[in-house]
């Protein structure tokens, strides 16, 4: 299934939040990560991921710092901030609203049986 | 093509894409070459996997689009050198062509007053009307660059005519006391208040825009430095001139003072901002490197200004010159300052320089006290003059900026709000300069009956 542009752009933030409070990870394993919660269907153009990681650490949501991989490469490595984790439970709290919103009109109208229960 | 052959070409062909900086392309690099091995651990060859995981990382132009629009003191040199840094051409000569136009025009204009019999001549004083009208010469072709070159809608011409017009008319039909001071006032206030006019056609009209706004303040810098260059250089050629022509027995300086001086210097802004927009990339590691430079020398003399006032007691002459000369410097540091904003990485940690621009905030805040102190005990004997009320207020409006710098900055260095709130408050002083600066213009003469 194609998810609009604006839509992948929206979720991107809580997304990345949320796999970054599992612990700190770098760029393509988020992109890796992404794809496998999404069984693949939420494809992201992967360069486009960098810029937004940019800005929420201008933002103070995350924290980056040079590393080095298994393999010894520079690698950047991205955490969760303390800001970063009160974001996501403000992120949570707005998503769970978009989500209720949605199941109480879009998703009634699409599934007339829905109402009878 | 191998691997590291691709991912040399491609490296190579990123860093011509000047939003993104090798740091980012190293970021990118990593995430190219993770994707790649990924790739080959699924059974692909090197070649085979290169071309996939570079066609997953997306196309460079949104890419570096996008990396522009969030690192967006980089998104002018995008707008500015193109999606394709060595695609220049058929608009970078029409752009040419257009400052050139412009340069002659005022040029050009300079010279209309000799027309009506008002002469520049190199033994006697400059007459009042060049000095009143200086930035109207240059400045009006200056903003019709800019909007030219940003294609600024019909609205925003209208817009940008108004002040121009409302200045010329200002200056020239209010009947000011012969070398008054409201006079010598509104001829040094007149340009800040246009210059930031032109800012106006700058940001093709979104003024608003504190990214535009940052930008702006960026060009003026570049602006400063190339027109000083510029100037280096036409001093240089008038003296060979006087010289040249000297040793033939003939005596230049009449057409050096009237023509070569005057029509180079008002040409030359034009020249100095095209240049800015078309060799960016020279100029933008000078800054930097000056701004490093002086904002020690700066702090050392404000410095050791403050040790000797506090040491001998001696308060400072509130003279018109004296109290002008400060104002100078004040705006001088707070250019500096805001030009150091400018420039820097917003993303980078606080370093020792950062500490350094600190104590310049704190000197210049405290030189800054000292002279509305001397103003305000001027005042208070003699009562308001037009000079020391437009140094009052100069010196308060720089007061609050440099004073909430300070909060900002000490906040920023221990490490509690990120640089942006520091860039969002200078950015959000620039219309104040304006306002006072056509308060001065406009208000003053009236007020204090054009003495």
């Amino acid at each position: 299934m194609n998810v609009g542009k604006d839509l992948v752009a929206a979720s991107a933030t809580p997304l990345i939040l949320a796999i970054l409070s599992d612990g700190p990870s770098y760029g393509y394993a988020i992109i890796k990560r992404v794809a496998e919660l999404s069984r693949g269907e939420l494809q992201w153009t992967d360069g486009m991921l960098y810029p937004v990681l940019h800005r929420l650490e201008r933002n103070g949501l995350v924290k980056a710092v040079w590393g080095r991989s298994a393999s010894g490469r520079r690698r950047k490595y991205y955490r969760l901030t303390s800001r970063g984790g009160e974001e996501l439970v403000d992120q949570q709290r707005q998503w769970e609203l978009v989500d209720a919103t949605l199941r109480r009109t879009l998703f009634r109208s699409f599934h007339p049986a829905a109402q009878e229960g | 093509m191998s691997l590291e052959e691709g991912i040399a070409a491609w490296r190579s062909y990123l860093r011509r894409r000047q939003a993104i900086q090798p740091v980012d392309v190293d970021e990118l690099e990593d995430h190219l070459r993770s994707e790649a091995w990924a790739l080959q651990e699924a059974g692909l060859t090197g070649d085979e996997s290169f071309l996939i995981a570079v066609k997953r990382i997306g196309e460079l132009d949104v890419l570096s689009r996008e990396f522009a629009r969030e690192h967006s003191e980089r998104l002018w040199k995008w707008l500015v050198v193109g999606p394709e840094a060595d695609d220049e051409g058929d608009s970078a000569g029409k752009e040419a062509l257009m400052a050139g136009t412009l340069a002659c025009a005022a040029a050009i204009a300079i010279k209309v007053p000799e027309l009506f019999g008002v002469r520049i001549h190199p033994d006697q004083a400059l007459p009042q009307l060049y000095l009143r009208n200086l930035s109207l010469f240059v400045l009006p072709f200056l903003a019709a660059f800019f909007a030219w070159k940003r294609s600024l809608p019909p609205a925003g011409w209208m817009w940008l005519t108004a002040p121009f017009v409302a200045a010329a008319v200002a200056v020239n039909a209010m009947p000011f006391s012969s070398g008054g001071d409201t006079e010598s006032l509104a001829a040094l206030h007149l340009p800040i208040a246009l210059w930031l006019a032109v800012g106006y056609a700058y940001a093709a009209g979104r003024w608003r825009d504190r990214v535009q706004r940052m930008n702006f303040v960026r060009f003026s810098g570049e602006w400063f430095i190339y027109y000083t260059l510029i100037a280096l250089g036409g001093g240089v050629l008038m003296v060979l001139t006087a010289f040249v022509f000297g040793a033939i027995g003939l005596q230049p300086e009449r057409i050096v003072a009237a023509w070569i001086l005057p029509c180079g210097a008002l040409g030359a802004v034009i020249v100095a901002a095209w240049l800015v927009e078309a060799k960016q990339s020279v100029v933008e590691n000078m800054a930097p490197v000056l701004t490093t430079l002086f904002t020690p020398l700066f702090t050392l003399v404000l410095l050791a200004f403050l040790v000797v006032t506090a040491w001998t007691g001696s308060g400072v002459a509130a003279e018109r010159d004296v109290l002008i000369g400060f104002d100078l410097l004040l705006v001088v540091v707070v250019g500096l300052i805001l030009y150091a904003i400018s420039a820097r990485d917003p993303e980078k940690e606080p370093g020792i320089f950062d500490g350094l621009q600190l104590l310049l905030i704190v000197c210049a805040l405290l030189v800054d006290a000292v002279a509305l102190w001397a103003i305000a005990a001027r005042i208070s004997e003699f009562g308001f003059s037009p000079n020391k009320v437009a140094a009052l207020g100069e010196n308060l409006i720089l007061l609050v900026n440099l004073a909430w710098s300070a909060v900002l900055y000490g906040r920023f260095l221990a490490r509690r709000v990120a640089f942006a709130p520091l860039e969002r408050w200078q950015t959000a002083c620039l219309p104040v300069y304006a306002l006072w600066a056509w308060v001065v213009v406009v208000a003053f003469p009236p007020v204090f009956g054009f003495r």
